[in-house]
């Protein structure tokens, strides 16, 4: 008598494997209709060169129209000249529009009375520096910034809270990191920009995986089994090393926070988002 | 066709609590549904179609009585028809000081709709993206009922994912059951069955369809919402199984969309000959029935057998 073995030994979480026809079918249904229900025909996106504002880029386009999307690189003087060239790479693939906008005046205008700020807040200044440019860009065309934020660093908090984060619109905020390189794969974007070590560029030779301290691809898998309700100890027991799904646990549950709207005092009945509930598109 | 039953499965995009602009577009489609041949007797509406799913508080400004929306309706209707029609929609109900998520099954044409049965939605799913019990009441009964065509029933969204309601519906004599739903598409991963496109929830629900539609030999008729909610996409994706668990039709994704499709009732009979899984059931009701009051016994909750059953526990 021969022993079968079980087709699937343990339930998991979903696959992080996912359909990027049907995604960009989706995501592109999403775009137009969040733009036609706001009445906004153009989009702004600022593009850094890495592949998060690439894949945002190009869904923009194919929801809205090359004419009606407007690529904003927002460099400053320390940004890597690769970046702005990654940057004009998918602006000429997409055939759009495009603005530079220097920041180093601004933001070192304002450093120049804080002239002690470690790396840290100096990105902070650079992050909410470029959303005023985009912002103030999105009124000049009358179009609507687009964000880029992935679900990973919005998971890890690994953006400047309401500035990043900020954009009304984000297509890629339920995406993974490691699935937004399957969709920029699929997209066309350039092998360049998918290729190379993901970077905030807020200074020299930093990557993501080394402020993180771990992998996207193993980032992802540790965070798509903690969403998907299993204990870190559950993991360790299936194979995943322990300092690492503490890491990744640690980030995840001091961040919370980062993914909320400001704490505001609740003294009536009728509090907003409380109490008194209602959808952001009614 | 004998026994044939023409329907007309409209996947509809509301504009987001906006009654009177979505009364007008139904004015507007209605001539088009009815100009064609066969001119249909039912036309299928999804769940909360008349305002969008997801209002949370709004749902206090959106409810209206099932008469008033189904008089609504028949405006809507006369406005570029002649003749009756049945229709079957979901909306925001107010009911007697209470707030539900019900559907309507009314003939229009006449100098007001009449109204033949209101299902108000027993499971409200309050889970994951899902908040209804904290807006909405549950109903409490499932029961079919006599149109001009035959006899249906209704199931609203979750409804029909516990096989308990369909089995009701169908032992009560139903021959189609309209499933009116609002389900916001969940599961992007690719899918092995390639005849379907979708989300895995759309898989889910094409699966359902025709389970339920073969365990009883009935027609299962699911009306999607389409459209985008505040980051929610509704994919549409309604499908039609027949009593033998076959697709009679399915809409495309993402977009609105017409079903006309005519359904042979008599199909029902040959399914049921074929497999008489719902004879059997009714043979062995009984005894189910005392497992489920055991069950339910032991639980702590007691099944109550007056006018208006409620489990409590």
């Amino acid at each position: 008598m021969e022993f079968i073995l079980p087709l699937v030994e343990r339930a998991g979480p979903p696959p992080l494997a996912i359909d990027t026809t049907l995604v960009t079918e989706w995501l592109v249904s999403f775009l137009r209709a969040e733009f036609g229900r706001r009445k906004f025909t153009k989009a702004v996106v600022g593009m850094s060169g890495g592949v998060d504002s690439a894949v945002a880029g190009f869904l923009a386009e194919r929801a809205l129209g090359p004419r009606n999307v407007v690529a904003i690189r927002m460099p400053y003087r320390t940004s890597s000249p690769e970046s702005l060239e990654h940057a004009s790479l998918v602006i000429d693939a997409l055939g759009v529009d495009s603005r530079t906008i220097d920041i180093s005046p601004a933001v070192d205008g304002y450093l120049t009375m804080e002239p002690g700020a470690d790396a840290s807040r100096r990105g902070n200044v650079m992050a909410r520096m470029r959303m005023i440019a985009l912002f103030d860009l999105s009124a000049k065309y009358s179009a609507l910034p687009v964000g880029t934020g992935n679900k990973t660093e919005r998971l890890f908090g690994y953006f400047t809270w309401h500035a990043d984060d900020s954009p009304p619109v984000n297509p890629l905020g339920d995406l993974f990191k490691t699935q937004v390189w399957q969709l920029a794969r699929h997209l066309g974007v350039p092998d360049i920009i998918i290729n190379k070590p993901a970077s905030a560029d807020l200074t020299q030779g930093q990557t993501d995986e080394g402020d993180f301290g771990i992998s996207y691809a193993r980032a992802d898998e540790i965070l798509n089994w903690l969403l998907s309700g299993y204990e870190p100890d559950e993991l360790v027991v299936r194979g995943f090393d322990t300092s690492e799904v503490e890491l990744v646990r640690k980030r995840l549950s001091s961040t919370h926070w980062k993914r909320k709207l400001p704490t505001v005092a609740m003294l009536s009945p009728t509090a907003i988002g409380e109490s008194y509930l209602r959808p952001v598109d009614y | 066709m004998s026994h044939a039953l023409n329907l007309a499965v409209v996947q509809f995009q509301p504009n987001k609590g906006d009654r009177p602009g979505n009364l007008a577009r139904f004015a507007e489609l209605f001539p088009v549904i009815m100009g064609r041949t066969p001119r249909p007797d039912v036309v299928a509406l999804a769940e909360t179609v008349l305002t969008g799913y997801f209002l949370e508080g709004g749902v206090h400004e959106a409810a209206c009585t099932a008469q008033d929306f189904a008089n609504d309706l028949n405006g809507a209707f006369r406005a570029g028809c002649d003749g009756m029609v049945d229709v079957v929609a979901g909306f925001y109900e107010l009911h007697q000081n209470t707030y539900y998520n019900s559907a309507v099954y009314a003939t229009l044409g006449g100098d007001s709709a009449e109204v033949l049965h209101v299902h108000r939605k027993v499971f409200l799913p309050t889970y994951g993206v899902f908040d209804e019990e904290r807006f909405v009441d549950h109903g409490l009964d499932v029961r079919a009922f006599d149109t001009r065509w035959g006899r249906a029933a209704i199931l609203i969204c979750e409804d029909v994912w516990h096989g308990m309601t369909a089995t009701a519906a169908a032992l009560d004599g139903a021959q189609v059951i309209f499933v009116p739903s609002a389900s916001p598409a969940r599961g992007a991963w690719p899918q092995p069955d390639e005849e379907v496109r979708g989300p895995a929830s759309m898989h889910r629900w094409e699966r359902l369809a025709r389970d339920r539609a073969e365990e009883h030999g009935i027609y299962v008729v699911v009306t999607q919402l389409v459209g985008n909610e505040g980051g929610k996409a509704f994919p549409g994706g309604s499908v039609v199984a027949g009593p033998a668990g076959d697709v009679r039709t399915r809409a495309p994704l993402w977009d609105e969309a017409v079903l006309p499709v005519t359904l042979d009732l008599d199909d029902i009979t040959r399914a049921r000959a074929r497999s008489p899984l719902l004879a059997d059931l009714r043979t062995m009701l009984p005894h189910l029935v005392r497992s489920l009051k055991q069950a339910a016994a032991e639980t702590g909750a007691t099944i109550d057998d007056r006018a208006n059953p409620r489990v409590r526990g």
